[in-house]
């Protein structure tokens, strides 16, 4: 680990992030999302997931599923600094027939696994393909990003039950804990409580971490699961982290970046 | 394997039974098979493919929308999946997983809705299916095939495998299921079978109420009717020529199918004729967009109007009509 080149990593990502949804004008994107995600997916795409641009298709490489899809910014971001997409297919996002919408569309050859977006679906999608690994002796991990609005969703924990039941001990669930959801604070629009214990209650092994703390992150993401256990980290996150003006703001969950904001928040890198 | 003595068994096993005795000849073949459930395995006829493949079976709970997840996932990476329970919780529950999985994202599995249609009328209506191939026909990429016998199981679900697309395989009719296919047949999902020519009426039906079609054509041609009955095994993709053909050659068409007559077999041909000239009249014999009263199988067939009787009475007063 190099503090130094993952907090690089992780100002690519946001200057990305804010260029896309800057080019996108007023088609919008989202923003607080992608922000609150992006130290996880830098620290993720820079020292943990084995994926290179020659071997997108490879058997043996890390598989990601960004469950949040509506956090794609960051993930094409990544994969920008990744070199698997170019800079100039940003220029594309949410233009007729991109292949970068503002949800990932499956594109393996990109580096995209999976259309997601429609919340509480990446997780199971998540334990077939760790299911796969065990079934085919296979080493590779599986590394899944849930947002915390997404934890409403029944069907979340029908795929932790699921993790856990199955000992699937070569996947990593990250929840993205903001505090907010489309409308507004988690707390008041459907309370997770302790959503530490709940990951512990269905069988993961349960760490809490500052999710903008980068060497945190990657002291996470290199732990060894325990043998049989499935592995969940809460990630506490700032919704729209790196400026100011989005931080905490919960109007930047989906919007527009106009001329002079984006002259303003580019200061901030 | 021999055909004709399976042919037997089969119908006396009913479709769920054999679905399970065909996956052990399936997974035989497909070392790479994995069959899926929601805790169904007795109902689904697997508890000896269980006990023979333990690492190719993969029970998920009663949790559906994770089934269809599970299934995908494993599908992407290269598995044969073949995920099964119930009808309604096959389809319905997790209809939108369905959707993103199979139909939006390709991800490829096939899908055994176990007792759909009217078979299980005594435990009411949470339990029957007659939306299934509604909801699924407005997915692109899902193949709805409704076997009319468990030997056009065996051969659906032998080429569902191999199909290019996800595949919902809908299971009819409990024990004792009549034998629609006597002899081995070609079969190809996408190609209706004529199972009995004629000219006065054509009968079009899926799955195993086409026995109740084959009987009802036999007391019409006592009284001189000529109908022709055939399987319209593949509701999607539907074969338009098969239907184009027989709209030329009768006057009456009737659909029958244990199904909402809204979305079903009888809706797919509506649409078909809907784009050719054409001088035939469509009759759609199904569930007329209502929950009736449960009861048994022979009970709902009747409410219904598809029971040998009412088929054969509904196709007396078209033509009188006719004439």
């Amino acid at each position: 680990m190099n503090i130094s080149k993952l907090n690089d990593f992780a100002k690519k990502i946001r200057r990305n992030i804010i260029f896309t949804a800057f080019k996108a004008g007023a088609k919008s994107a989202h923003i607080g999302g992608a922000l609150s995600a992006a130290d996880i997916i830098a620290v993720l795409y820079s020292d943990i997931i084995k994926i290179k641009k020659s071997k997108t298709l490879d058997d043996n490489r890390d598989r990601f599923i960004l469950s949040k899809g509506h956090a794609c910014l960051a993930l094409y971001s990544a994969l920008v600094e990744k070199k698997i997409l170019k800079k100039k297919d940003l220029e594309t996002f949410e233009t007729n027939g991109s292949i970068l919408l503002g949800h990932p569309i499956i594109n393996k050859l990109s580096g995209i696994e999976f259309s997601t977006g429609s919340l509480g679906m990446g997780l199971s999608l998540g334990v077939g393909v760790a299911l796969a690994a065990k079934k085919k002796q296979k080493k590779y991990k599986t590394y899944v990003i849930l947002g915390d609005g997404e934890c409403n969703e029944g069907s979340v924990w029908e795929s932790v039950m699921a993790a856990s039941h199955f000992k699937l001990d070569n996947i990593i669930i990250i929840v993205d804990r903001n505090n907010f959801q489309q409308t507004g604070k988690n707390s008041l629009i459907m309370d997770l409580k302790n959503l530490k214990e709940k990951f512990k209650s269905f069988g993961c092994d349960t760490i809490e971490i500052d999710g903008h703390n980068k060497k945190k992150i990657y002291e996470s993401l290199k732990f060894q699961n325990k043998k049989d256990t499935p592995r969940a980290i809460i990630a506490n996150t700032i919704k729209g982290k790196g400026f100011k003006l989005f931080e905490n703001n919960n109007n930047w969950h989906h919007s527009v970046i106009t001329a002079s904001i984006y002259k303003e928040i580019l200061k901030e890198l | 394997m021999n055909v004709q003595n399976n042919i037997k068994l089969w119908s006396n096993l009913g479709m769920r039974a054999s679905f399970g005795l065909i996956a052990l000849e399936l997974a035989n073949v497909h070392s790479d098979l994995i069959i899926t459930t929601s805790d169904v395995s007795t109902s689904a006829g697997l508890d000896r493919y269980k006990q023979k493949y333990p690492d190719r079976y993969i029970d998920v709970g009663i949790a559906e929308q994770n089934l269809i997840g599970i299934s995908a996932g494993l599908s992407s990476e290269g598995f044969k999946v073949i995920s099964t329970t119930f009808a309604p919780f096959q389809t319905l529950r997790c209809c939108e997983q369905i959707k993103v999985n199979l139909g939006y994202m390709k991800n490829k599995i096939s899908m055994i809705g176990l007792a759909s249609g009217l078979v299980l009328g005594t435990l009411g209506f949470t339990h029957c299916c007659i939306e299934d191939i509604g909801v699924l026909r407005s997915i692109p990429n899902i193949a709805i095939v409704v076997p009319s016998d468990p030997f056009e199981l065996f051969k659906s679900l032998r080429e569902s495998i191999n199909y290019k697309d996800s595949v919902y395989i809908r299971l009819t009719a409990g024990i004792n299921t009549k034998i629609i296919n006597y002899k081995d047949y070609d079969f190809t999902i996408g190609k209706a079978v004529e199972i009995v020519p004629g000219e006065d009426v054509a009968i079009l039906g899926c799955g195993n109420i086409l026995g109740n079609c084959l009987q009802a054509a036999n007391i019409l041609k006592i009284k001189n009717i000529n109908c022709s009955v055939t399987n319209m095994h593949t509701v999607k993709p539907i074969d338009e020529q098969k239907i184009k053909y027989l709209s030329k050659k009768n006057k009456i068409i009737l659909t029958v199918e244990e199904h909402n007559v809204i979305g079903g077999l009888g809706s797919a041909v509506a649409e078909i004729l809907s784009n050719h000239n054409n001088n035939s009249k469509l009759i759609r014999v199904g569930i007329n967009d209502f929950y009736s009263s449960g009861g048994n199988y022979n009970y709902l067939q009747d409410i219904y109007g598809l029971s040998v009787e009412k088929i054969v009475n509904t196709v007396l007063i078209n033509l009188k009509h006719e004439k």
